[in-house]
């Protein structure tokens, strides 16, 4: 091999790709991380930073256990970024619910974890449907409406702008060049190493990691992978720092570590990251005072929208090149919640060269072929 | 600490911490608090330092009272009334007040 600038160049300085150039990094690796400019959709400044192992699964069991094994990963990844940094993530695991409004809501809720539960091979999660009664003893503020719900001992949530920046200053620590406004515009392969050309000039790498989220559609097929990608847009509501209220964190509700409480998830077919429905958050946050009432009053103080990184059928890919050998795809909706695992297990495969088929084998974008082939 | 220039108008009363003041009609809250030498009117969230109005023009949110049992409203926007209450907002407003 050539002598490159770098073992890996990750593209991508999200939080995929900030986690996987920690584990790079922490395995001895001289790791790149490419970034784009101000201008760059930025799905990790916008996410609502769940770490969340309730519903899914359902389609690819696979994917169940996946995420349990980065959300029981969690707790020894931030303690190893407080030790590396001094700072604190705020991750919090006390479980999550999914709430329901009517019977009907709560019926529908039972029944796709019914359907998750029953596919083969599915970890056991430890999801269980709880009636308005027990519900209350874990959230005494619920509203009159919420009949039950469903609860999940292994979800939780981080302070997710915190673990960005956490990762950025773990990564500068260890000795990953940053490098913004390097938006890859082609990646070759000659004499066993590639070549990004970029806006920032060229970088020559052993490997490559795409880390790129939407972007990765783009950048896939430079060196023979694909990555079928469908944005989505959501938007949160944010209102003022309260007394903390709210010890477990709903799927749509949460109260982080700061006081302030997120209100979200809603999903729109727009790529348009600066656009904002009134009618979009004025839906979300009336559900969230039919959850709360107590948030009636409350003052909201920001709110934006946000692209989702989100493959086509919403499961994980990773995959490396038959055709450019040394060059891994990762795309995921799920940055937050599987950082642990990029950073802890993806990371240490891409270093040694080859991903582990017998933990990832099921997200390799071959699955979307399976139509085709018929 | 502030003198007012002159003495006319009406007045009115209300409660601060329990403490009954005198107001002039047309003052905001946080006007009506500076007047009556109270040298604070809330305690931040993040490490309950006492905050004092600043701006009294809406922008810096450092005058955030508890008016009526609603909190973090802003003293400098809120015109007083005869027997408002008022209380010192301690730290994080309280979800549902």
């Amino acid at each position: 091999m050539a002598a490159s600038d770098y073992d890996v160049a990750v593209v991508g300085g999200g939080l995929v790709g900030a986690a996987t150039a920690w584990g790079l990094a922490r395995e001895g690796c001289r790791v790149a991380l490419l970034d784009e400019g101000d201008r760059a959709v930025r799905a990790s400044r916008g996410n609502f930073a769940l770490i969340w192992v309730q519903s899914k699964g359902l389609g690819l069991a696979p994917y169940a256990g996946w995420t349990v094994r980065s959300s029981n990963a969690w707790a020894a990844f931030a303690q190893a970024l407080k030790e590396e940094t001094g700072l604190d993530v705020c991750f919090q695991r006390p479980g999550g619910f999914h709430l329901a409004l009517s019977e009907k809501e709560l019926e529908a809720r039972a029944n796709v974890l019914r359907r998750l539960h029953n596919q083969p091979g599915i970890v056991d999660y430890k999801t269980e449907i709880l009636d308005r009664s027990q519900v209350a003893k874990m959230l005494p503020d619920i509203g009159p409406e919420v009949v039950g719900g469903s609860y999940c001992p292994l979800d939780g949530h981080v302070n997710s702008l915190r673990l960005f920046r956490t990762l950025h200053t773990a990564i500068n620590a260890r000795g990953v060049k940053y490098l913004p406004s390097h938006r890859v515009e082609n990646i070759t392969k000659d004499d066993g190493e590639f070549r990004l050309t970029t806006s920032g000039g060229t970088i020559r790498a052993g490997r490559v990691a795409l880390a790129a989220g939407n972007a990765n559609m783009r950048l896939a097929p430079m060196v023979g992978l694909e990555a079928p990608m469908k944005p989505e847009r959501g938007q949160i509501v944010v209102t003022e720092r309260l007394r903390p209220f709210l010890n477990h964190p709903v799927v749509t509700v949460r109260q982080t570590d700061e006081g302030t409480v997120m209100i979200g998830d809603s999903k729109e077919d727009s790529t348009d990251p600066s656009g904002l429905t009134l009618g979009v958050s004025a839906t979300e946050a009336e559900r969230a005072v039919r959850l709360f009432p107590l948030l009636a009053n409350v003052n909201v103080v920001r709110t934006w929208s946000a692209i989702r990184v989100m493959t086509q059928d919403g499961f994980p890919i990773y995959d490396e090149s038959e055709t450019h050998p040394g060059a891994f795809v990762l795309c995921c909706h799920s940055g937050v919640t599987l950082a642990a695992n990029h950073a802890l297990t993806v990371a240490p495969m891409i270093a040694r060269g080859a991903l582990d088929q017998t933990l990832v084998a099921p997200f390799s974008a071959r699955r979307f072929h399976v139509q085709e082939a018929g | 600490m502030f003198k007012r220039l002159g003495d006319s108008g009406a007045t009115l009363t209300l409660s601060v911490d329990g403490r009954s003041i005198r107001a002039r009609i047309g003052d905001t809250v946080a006007a009506a608090m500076l007047a009556a030498g109270i040298d604070h009117c809330r305690t931040t969230p993040v490490s309950g330092a006492p905050r004092a109005p600043y701006c009294l023009m809406g922008a810096c949110f450092d005058c955030l009272v508890t008016v009526d049992g609603v909190g973090n409203r802003q003293g400098c926007l809120v015109p007083v009334r005869e027997g408002m209450t008022i209380e010192t907002q301690l730290g994080k407003r309280e979800a549902g007040r």
